[in-house]
């Protein structure tokens, strides 16, 4: 039962970013965008990440989303012929995608590489609270720091002459 | 891979018969994988090529999570799944930043278009 749901969710994380990567129009490219970090949400709680899934779904379908369509927004819409044109032009680029995949997948599944691990899983520790504010509170600092530069970034590039 | 194997030192914890939805997670990250370097490399629209960066970003967050899981640290990965999450934000808020001001000069958002940047 729980592997027939791992199927449908992994082929459904590979179809959803294949279509994202394979349409014509950007807005549905983005509303793609947007259903593959969903599926991957759910892969996330399937495999006992509960917190990063939130934080998937709350930050890249929601967030990220928004950022996209306001700039294509901001953006001229082309027109039908135009589009008409472009249709063509990613149908004759974009056919060997889902070829290279399906290989890809084929060979993958069937090379069974096997893992090694250099770890003794026991002792871990899996408390993500503590992690986070414990043993790796320089990422906060991290991540602090790059928000602040994004911001700074954001207002240069948006100031007024 | 035998090679490897036999060189590693002891208490060192070998998966040979790896379950089955790691290989089924793997395999399809892997896929998404490849959809992203293709688009970034096919595309020349700079919003599309972001839309393609962030596919990157999203087999990425799953190689991790997936590590987490296979190892049991599942506490370590999410906060490092947390951070690139973060700096995905980021990234992605200063690119399309720039995509706008590059559309606001030249009115087009196609990188071909981009090969006479002066000062």
């Amino acid at each position: 039962m729980n592997m027939n749901i791992y199927i449908i969710l992994a082929i459904g994380f590979v179809i959803a970013a294949v279509w994202t990567v394979m349409t014509t129009r950007l807005l549905r490219s983005v509303i793609g965008l947007a259903i593959t970090s969903v599926i991957l949400t759910i892969i996330m709680f399937q495999l006992q990440s509960p917190l990063a899934a939130v934080f998937e779904l709350s930050v890249c379908a929601g967030l990220i989303s928004a950022i996209f369509i306001s700039s294509i927004g901001l953006t001229q819409r082309l027109t039908d012929e135009q589009l008409a044109v472009r249709k063509k032009e990613r149908l004759s680029k974009f056919w060997l995608l889902p070829v290279i995949l399906v290989l890809a997948g084929v060979a993958l599944y069937h090379l069974q590489i096997p893992l090694v691990f250099n770890l003794q899983p026991a002792q871990a520790e899996n408390d993500v609270r503590n992690i986070i504010w414990n043993l790796r509170h320089l990422d906060l600092l991290g991540q602090i720091v790059i928000l602040l530069a994004g911001a700074f970034g954001v207002v240069v590039l948006f100031k007024e002459q | 891979m035998e090679e490897v194997i036999s060189k590693m030192p002891q208490g060192v914890e070998i998966i040979r018969d790896m379950p089955q939805e790691f290989l089924l997670f793997g395999v399809s990250a892997a896929l998404v994988l490849i959809a992203g370097f293709y688009c970034l490399i096919m595309t020349y629209n700079l919003i599309r090529a972001l839309i393609g960066l962030e596919i990157l970003t999203k087999s990425v967050t799953l190689f991790i999570i997936l590590a987490g899981h296979a190892t049991g640290r599942t506490g370590l990965a999410q906060a490092l799944a947390i951070t690139l999450i973060v700096i995905e934000v980021v990234v992605i808020a200063v690119a399309v930043g720039i995509v706008l001001c590059v559309y606001k000069h030249i009115k087009s958002i196609d990188a071909r278009l981009l090969r006479n940047i002066r000062g």
